[in-house]
């Protein structure tokens, strides 16, 4: 394990801020994998802490295949974890909403251009990605349709689910979408959880990566087969809102709870009464995907999305 | 006409609404033509909160001059109005980056669809802003380069400085104008001032460009003369000038003054050592277009630009 300075700059009360990167094995540019660029993935900073510890021991039994090198950025804005933001400390703004960046620009937008330049040239590149609604998920690689993506190569993490999903405005100043149009086969890995540590889906994590790394002929390591994933387009996935009613979220489901149409999953309860405001039912059979993880919701709140008429 | 366009029970009791106001001939024959204002999707931008309240007031005074329809949308991120909050609170999420929205989408995306199917069909659209903290503007229409040449005669007739023809966060795609351009809507912005205060000098004469506009859309009967000739900037005719050092900015010019070029912007200094890190110098002559308002500055920050010439 050889540790390189990313980048790094001058704070007015912090000293130098300098992102860190881990290479293990050396040689070809084989696989780039990056964590937490907001300051509340706490999760995907963990599983980067995992995976940085898995791959050192590989590296230390020989088991990076010769001529191939891995480099890992756990995270390229640990300040905001250290003063509890979820954007960026001096002027909030998002580092994956910086891309490709400007070397001569502001702050996240020089770390965007640095980082794109060391990481681009991989010829698989992986983050550990956060969605932009707080809420728990089936894990699974998502896939931006930029005509480049390749879901059979994103099959082989063995997740449980492949998402591809339309370009969005804001996509293309991700680095996902930026690997991407730079040549390397991009994939962004949802782990389940956030601002909270799920130790299993951790794990899982960490094995889908090595798993895939192990298929791309990048490391040796035996490990189970995991899943034929299932593709799904994120335009098939069903919304269920809050359309009614505010208030307290009782969730009666989880993320991959099979559900039947009519069935309730949710009671909104009033705060002051108690009382149940509305029932939310399912409006299909099918998988429960994507969960609010909010204790209250406001009306109109995305509550679940469903994977419709698919059985576990 | 005060009317509802989209409504949600936040978490606990209050109702969050966004209003507008339509002002309309008494007897409308139809065929009348109809501008929208929009201010408030920042909720730290509290300028364009006196430019509806005046163009209202003055509407009234001289109500039969209105020929036409103007709606006023003087809060689209009330929350953030409130809150003191540049983005929609609790969701931590820019306003100005969700359009089109979706009506199957979460709170804000809902919000946004709801509002941009609300101005749809209006004629010209002006979205008020009244920049960030960081940064003092002087008056300016800002559109993208892709509708420039359909927006110029409309922006010059506002009564701004500077027309200025860049890809700024306020008109790119996820914004509201550019959705509204991408659906027929003449739409641009006007920006200002810094966030957080009102410059009623500046917000008059935006108040009075807007009369100009209204008068040459024969939505109000009575000529304005515009007092300002505005000068149209290309990206080519504005150079940034960013930190690269950190510490406190004090300036050496004031806002809108004209400096030539090598004269000295301001220093960046030390408050530990008392030394001065880096003086910065301009890389060009003209009019200090925008110029650093917090003092903080971290290396990469945007401290100036200045519009006029070029850097030979």
């Amino acid at each position: 394990m050889t540790k390189k300075v990313i980048y790094s700059m001058n704070t007015a009360y912090r000293g130098e801020y300098t992102i860190y990167g881990y290479t293990f094995g050396n040689g070809e540019e084989s696989a780039c994998i990056v964590g937490a660029m907001r300051g509340n993935e706490f999760q995907q900073l963990y599983i980067c802490s995992l995976l940085s510890k898995k791959l050192y021991e590989l590296e230390g039994k020989g088991s990076v295949v010769s001529g191939k090198k891995i480099l890992l950025i756990p995270s390229l804005n640990y300040s905001s974890f250290n003063v509890g933001k979820k954007y960026w400390i001096s002027d909030n703004s998002d580092i994956n909403r910086a891309f490709p960046g400007n070397p001569e620009g502001q702050a996240t937008s020089r770390i965007a251009a640095a980082v794109l330049n060391q990481v681009s040239g991989y010829a698989y590149g992986i983050q550990f990605a956060s969605f932009y609604m707080e809420g728990d998920f089936i894990p699974h690689v998502r896939m931006m349709e930029t005509g480049k993506q390749s879901t059979s190569l994103a099959n082989q993490f063995g997740m449980p689910y492949v998402l591809t999903a339309e370009l969005r405005s804001y996509d293309k100043s991700t680095l996902n979408y930026n690997w991407q149009i730079r040549g390397t086969e991009a994939f962004s890995v949802y782990s389940g959880a956030t601002e909270t540590i799920d130790e299993e889906s951790a794990q899982n994590a960490v094995s889908s990566v090595l798993r895939f790394l192990t298929r791309m002929g990048i490391i040796r390591y035996n490990c189970h087969a995991g899943y034929i994933s299932t593709i799904l387009d994120e335009e098939e996935l069903l919304n269920i809102k809050s359309e009614k009613a505010s208030g307290f979220f009782r969730k009666l489901v989880r993320p991959g709870t099979e559900v039947k149409r009519g069935e309730i999953i949710a009671n909104i309860v009033n705060p002051m009464t108690g009382e149940i405001a509305d029932d939310i039912y399912a409006p299909t059979d099918g998988i429960i995907f994507y969960t609010q993880n909010s204790p209250m919701v406001y009306q109109n709140t995305i509550l679940f999305k469903i994977i419709r008429r698919l059985h576990n | 006409m005060i009317e509802t366009v989209v409504s949600a029970d936040m978490l606990i009791e209050e109702v969050v609404k966004v209003k507008k106001n339509h002002l309309a001939p008494d007897f409308p024959s139809g065929k009348e033509k109809r501008l929208s204002i929009v201010s408030g999707l920042h909720g730290d931008e509290v300028a364009g909160q006196y430019i509806c309240y005046e163009l209202i007031r003055r509407i009234k005074m001289q109500f039969e001059k209105l020929k036409g329809i103007v709606d006023v949308y003087p809060f689209i991120n009330p929350m953030g109005l409130e809150a003191q909050s540049r983005v929609i609170p609790v969701f931590d999420t820019d306003m100005n980056t969700l359009f089109p929205g979706s009506e199957e989408g979460t709170f804000g995306e809902y919000t946004a669809a709801r509002v941009l199917q609300d101005i749809k069909g209006s004629d010209i659209c002006i979205d008020i802003h009244s920049s960030s903290v960081y940064l003092k503007e002087i008056p300016q229409v800002r559109i993208n380069e892709d509708v420039a040449d359909i927006l110029i005669p409309y922006a010059a007739r506002m009564n701004m400085d500077v027309i200025w023809v860049h890809p700024s966060s306020t008109v790119m795609a996820g914004s509201l104008v550019h959705s509204l351009n991408e659906a027929g809507v003449k739409a641009m912005v006007v920006e200002s001032g810094v966030a957080l205060k009102i410059d009623y000098e500046y917000a008059n004469r935006i108040v009075d460009g807007i009369f100009c506009l209204m008068s040459d859309m024969g939505i109000w009967d009575e000529p304005v003369e515009d007092s300002c000739i505005s000068k149209i900037a290309r990206d080519s005719d504005v150079a940034f000038v960013n930190a690269e050092s950190s510490g406190i900015f004090i300036p050496a010019v004031s806002h809108s003054a004209r400096i030539g070029k090598g004269d000295v912007i301001g220093q960046i200094v030390n408050v530990l050592t008392g030394s001065v890190e880096e003086t910065i110098y301009s890389p060009r002559a003209g009019i200090v277009f925008s110029l650093r308002e917090y003092p903080v500055i971290e290396e990469g920050s945007l401290v100036a630009r200045i519009f006029g010439g070029t850097d030979d």
